[in-house]
């Protein structure tokens, strides 16, 4: 039996406001517990939720971003269930009147193809508190700081075929809600939470199979996991004879292993109505041009560019160009040594590697961009060698110092290239080492090329370490070949 | 329209209120004669009847993004019926 | 002294006839003595309230008063008191103490007013008898067997034994109006939206409005002057000015157009109630108003309607009584589901159980088109109603309630007997309108209330009205035995 896989995503994105959604609590990360808790916050007797503006000119941005219609007129919602995180005992949400209408988002996949994933809509909503599970002597402990925060829920349509699609999708919304500076992706924070629903059916079947719901994935090597894992476990059972329920599951990427939520066993009847301390919010035409005009280049439209005006290629165009502090950084670096193709190498490679290996953003390092495009203008124009240039980036990395000449002095790195300069050097290196002049007269290419390298050692060692390298295997050859 | 005993108990679930096995019955016959007032509404046409969910037809003023509130914790817990360590406590709450 | 308006107390207070702590011991030593019978308040402020005095005298001989400065009032249990205990009628507040004002609370602290104690109610406003709160039933000064009407039977009871000059109060179905006709006072439900529902603890939001219970119509405009306010932090408060209500009061109502509902006048109306609106509707005739007869023909389906949103509504705003951050929390709870069952079942009481589970029913899958949606759909039938009505007339007259006060334990078993009570005040709720209960007549000597319903926003000339009427006739004037 031929399988297709089915996956759509849910996506949670706090929003970086100052304020909560219907409170002038702050938002900020890691304040102690219950200290940004408002009486409205903590569903207090009496006490009335007041939207934030900037919540919603943050949403109807990210509408604007993917080209969906913005509801000039959205209502809010309650949502009702009990759980000790969420304090009135109901969620406020947008149902039937969310702020932003369908679009789409388009992917790139490893082999060039592209797609184009539907957004079928997203809605603000509140987020809950969390709940500590370290023992109180057998209880729980919970902190509403986070009750309330901002979030915009975005549902995409089962458009996604395979755990690539999805994680490409996932990288790709990351990239423009950072882009657009709506949310600061930082999912081991929580700020972005991705929840995955997948079902399968027979290929050729239109019918969709019966969906779980994979929630909480903050990672996207998890989520490739999660979604082959739970494919896998769809596919057996059925192969087995048995059914996929409905459920909502959770994934361990530690163990790879998944189970049903507990909690969500009893489908929750959420009685939905509408809020009826919030008023319909209405927004005219003139106030989302506005926000329009404050968009920042998309990242689309940004990958387009690096490929037109910088010469990059798709690939390398589409990956610099998902994150803004990765692209403002690529393009820092490459108008200071001019060199598109070697700055992308540079950050893509080594830079990247950093980043990956130490856990870091590039938001959070020494390093300048200037200062990389200095010293990558210096290898070009022969200041220092490849080797050298590593030493240098090293320095620059662990901020020893700022200054890429000042560096490549202190650490004698610096390259000498003037070819007079080096075939006096290599005239006089010559002049004591006839046995080997002859060795290497007398012997094949073959032979020749390893009888080079015995040249080298000495020339280096008679220009203490800076002669140029290429250069000096240029005159050598030249002499030698003579 | 009339409730039945296992309406009541799957409402009262929802809605986390105790209705003792003696009581079903009561609470069912009640909450079918609040019910039978409300089927009244049935007669009456609202096609092209647009729902009324505020009184007025005024939209939501919205609040300027700014942080108005101030750590309150010692006010608020000190009602609570358990905290600590600045945390609300609950039986376990298992996923 | 008690016998004296806020208006009279007021000035008496201005021209140093007496100081605001004379004026507050009076009070409190009243209710000390009387209020045992009558049981309409729940909470007392004796340190506070004469606390509170001293200061307002000082503010008096220092020049800087307030009409409000030094004079005592009340406030329904509903309204959030900083330190002071805000029970809403309910075992489920029994411990609670807010660390915040409501709005209408700080309004009067501003003033310079004297809080006495927080009235009895029904328990979290749900009811039209007063029977139902945790803190024991409110008898009707009226009658040692009668009810004071609900669910702001305190606040009415306490204002026509004479216990406090005027007290704040909430109608969300008629639960100002109902109880102010029968205990023979004066009440003020305003257009919704012109008080702040900040701090008042909800019962169905899109219904509850905070207003006035005092012994005239003056002291309800003195009252509302305080009262309403914009306030950015209820997103259903109108920005609109609030005007000088005492400013209008004397406006002749010659050429008023004064509406009577042909379907408030059935046969659901006891016959003697009749005939002493018939009287008080002369009386206004008298005073140069145009009577007409109209129709607000969905009448019949206001109480149906309101039964689902309301209990809808509540349904949810109750859900935050949970045992978890304030209010009630049963013994060693086995687990969280044992912590809401418990917690919730033992704190709230049968009516409240009762709403909350059909506000859940009529909004649960399957039920929200027939239900839910259906009774919004008749409410703007009936706000329709409403609307057609005032293109012909200024204002609408009828009774409050279709009989004088009635005995406890009298509506029998069946919970809709007592949802009838609110047959006539109902729809005002529903459409937003403001509406006044003043008192109209006798009927077997129990007091019966006139019922005046304005345009939105006309609370001025609701007050106009009645304090005319006043002017001319006595029944604001009568009080229960041994109270005067």
């Amino acid at each position: 039996m031929q399988w297709e896989t089915v996956i759509g995503l849910e996506i949670h994105a706090q929003l970086t406001t100052q304020s909560k959604i219907f409170s002038g609590s702050s938002t900020t990360f890691g304040a102690e517990p219950n200290t940004q808790a408002s009486a409205v916050d903590l569903a207090m007797p009496g006490t009335l939720p007041v939207p934030n503006e900037e919540a919603f000119r943050k949403a109807i941005m990210f509408g604007l971003a993917i080209d969906a219609d913005i509801n000039k007129r959205s209502v809010f919602d309650r949502k009702n269930y009990f759980y000790p995180d969420l304090p009135k005992g109901y969620q406020t949400t947008q149902l039937d009147h969310p702020i932003v209408g369908a679009g789409h988002v388009e992917i790139q996949l490893k082999d060039g193809s592209k797609k184009s994933i539907r957004i079928h809509h997203a809605h603000l909503e509140e987020d809950a508190g969390k709940s500590l599970h370290e023992d109180f002597h057998g209880m729980s402990g919970i902190d509403l700081n986070r009750a309330g925060t901002p979030l915009i829920e975005i549902v995409t349509e089962p458009d996604m075929n395979t755990a690539e699609e999805a994680v490409a999708f996932a990288k790709k919304l990351h990239g423009l809600v950072s882009s657009i500076g709506i949310c600061d992706g930082e999912m081991s924070q929580g700020s972005l939470r991705f929840d995955v629903n997948i079902s399968i059916r027979p290929v050729g079947e239109e019918k969709l199979g019966t969906r779980t719901e994979t929630k909480n994935l903050n990672s996207f090597r998890f989520m490739e996991k999660a979604i082959a894992h739970e494919v896998e476990r769809q596919i057996e059972l059925i192969e087995d004879g048995g059914e996929v329920k409905q459920e909502t599951r959770l994934y361990d990427g530690e163990k790879d292993i998944s189970r049903s939520m507990r909690s969500k066993e009893e489908a929750n009847d959420y009685r939905y109505f509408p809020c009826p301390d919030l008023l319909p919010v209405v927004f005219d035409d003139d106030y989302i041009e506005a926000i329009r005009k404050t968009l920042p280049e998309l990242p689309d439209v940004r990958q387009a560019r690096f490929i037109e005006q910088l010469g990059l290629s798709e690939y390398d165009a589409g990956i610099l160009s998902a994150e803004n502090t990765m692209a403002i950084f690529f393009e820092a670096t490459a108008k200071t040594c001019n060199d598109a193709k070697l700055a992308a190498n540079w950050i893509m490679g080594e830079l990247s590697a950093r980043l990956n290996s130490e856990d870091k953003s590039i938001s959070g390092i020494e390093l300048k961009a200037e200062q990389l495009g200095t010293l990558i203008s210096r290898i070009k124009d022969g200041t220092v060698s490849s080797s050298g240039a590593k030493k240098v980036f090293d320095a620059l990395w662990s901020g020893e110092d700022n200054n890429v000449d000042k560096i490549i002095d202190a650490k004698g790195l610096k390259q000498v290239s003037d070819t007079g300069a080096l075939e006096a050097i290599v005239d006089e290196v010559l002049a004591g080492m006839t046995d080997q002049i002859e060795q290497y007269k007398a012997a094949d290419d073959k032979k020749r090329k390893k009888l080079m390298g015995g040249f080298m050692g000495p020339l280096m060692k008679a220009s203490k370490g800076q002669g140029n390298p290429k250069l000096f295997n240029q005159i050598l050859a030249k002499k030698l070949n003579n | 329209m009339s409730i039945q005993r296992e309406d009541v108990e799957k409402i009262a679930r929802l809605a986390k209120l105790q209705v003792n096995e003696e009581q079903l019955e009561t609470v069912a016959n009640e909450l079918s004669n609040i019910l039978g007032l409300v089927d009244q509404l049935q007669a009456v046409n609202t096609d092209d009847i647009e729902p009324m969910a505020h009184p007025t037809d005024a939209v939501q003023t919205l609040r300027a993004d700014q942080v108005t509130e101030t750590d309150n914790r010692e006010a608020f817990q000190k009602i609570a019926p358990a905290t600590e360590n600045g945390l609300y406590l609950v039986p376990k709450v298992i996923e | 002294m008690h016998n004296k308006t806020v208006a009279e107390l007021s000035k008496g207070l201005a021209a140093g006839e007496f100081s605001s702590v004379e004026l507050t011991q009076h009070f409190l030593t009243r209710i000390a003595e009387q209020d045992t019978k009558i049981n309409s308040f729940i909470t007392v402020c004796e340190d506070d309230a004469l606390t509170e005095a001293k200061a307002a005298d000082e503010k008096i001989s220092a020049g800087n008063a307030t009409p409000w400065t030094g004079v005592p009032f009340a406030h329904k249990d509903i309204f959030c008191t900083q330190g002071v205990k805000t029970s809403c009628g309910s075992k489920m507040l029994d411990n609670f103490i807010p660390p915040y004002d409501a709005t209408v609370t700080s309004n009067f602290k501003q003033q310079g007013a004297v809080c006495l104690g927080k009235t009895n109610m029904d328990e979290f406003a749900m009811g039209s008898s007063n029977e139902s709160s945790y803190y024991g039933r409110v008898t009707n000064p009226w009658g040692e067997n009668l009810v004071p009407g609900g669910s702001s039977g305190g606040s009415a009871a306490a204002v026509a034994a004479r216990l406090t000059p005027a007290a704040t109060a909430t109608d969300t179905g008629g639960s100002i109006r109902q109880p102010s006709s029968l205990c023979g006072v004066t009440g003020l439900k305003p257009t919704y939206g012109r008080v702040s529902r900040y701090g008042m603890i909800a019962f169905a939001s899109s219904l509850d409005q905070g207003g006035p219970i005092a012994r005239t119509a003056e002291d309800a405009a003195m009252m509302l002057n305080v009262m309403a306010s914009y306030d950015k932090r209820d997103s259903t408060c109108i920005e609109r000015e609030v005007p000088d209500y005492t400013a209008t009061l004397n406006k002749s109502i010659e050429g008023l157009n004064i509406g009577l509902p042909k379907e408030f006048f059935s046969d659901q109306l006891d016959a003697k109630m009749q005939q002493q609106v018939q009287n008080a509707i002369n009386e206004l005739e008298k005073l140069g108003a145009n009577i007409k007869e109209i129709s607000l023909p969905h009448t019949e389906l206001s109480v149906p309607a309101y039964y689902i949103i309301a209990p809808a509504e509540c349904s949810a705003n109750l859900s935050r009584f949970d045992g978890v951050r304030y209010g009630h929390r049963c013994d060693n709870p086995k687990d969280l589901e044992d912590l809401y069952m418990r917690s919730r079942t033992e704190g709230f009481g049968e009516e409240v159980k009762r709403r909350i589970m059909v506000g859940a029913y009529a909004l649960s899958a399957g039920f929200y088109d027939a239900y839910y949606r259906k009774a919004q759909q008749v409410r703007r039938l009936i706000k329709n109603d409403f609307t057609n009505a005032f293109e012909n007339v200024d204002l609408i007259v009828g009774p409050t309630t279709p009989s004088p006060a009635f005995g406890f334990n009298s509506k029998g078993d069946d919970p809709t007997a007592m949802y009838l009570e609110d047959i006539f005040t109902i729809s005002t709720n529903l459409a937003g309108l403001p509406g006044m209960s003043i008192p109209g007549g006798m009927v077997d000597g129990l007091p019966v209330g006139l019922q005046l319903i304005g345009n939105y926003f006309d609370e001025a000339r609701l007050l106009n009205v009645s304090h005319q009427f006043q002017q001319a006739t006595d029944w604001h004037n009568k009080a229960p035995k041994n109270c005067l």
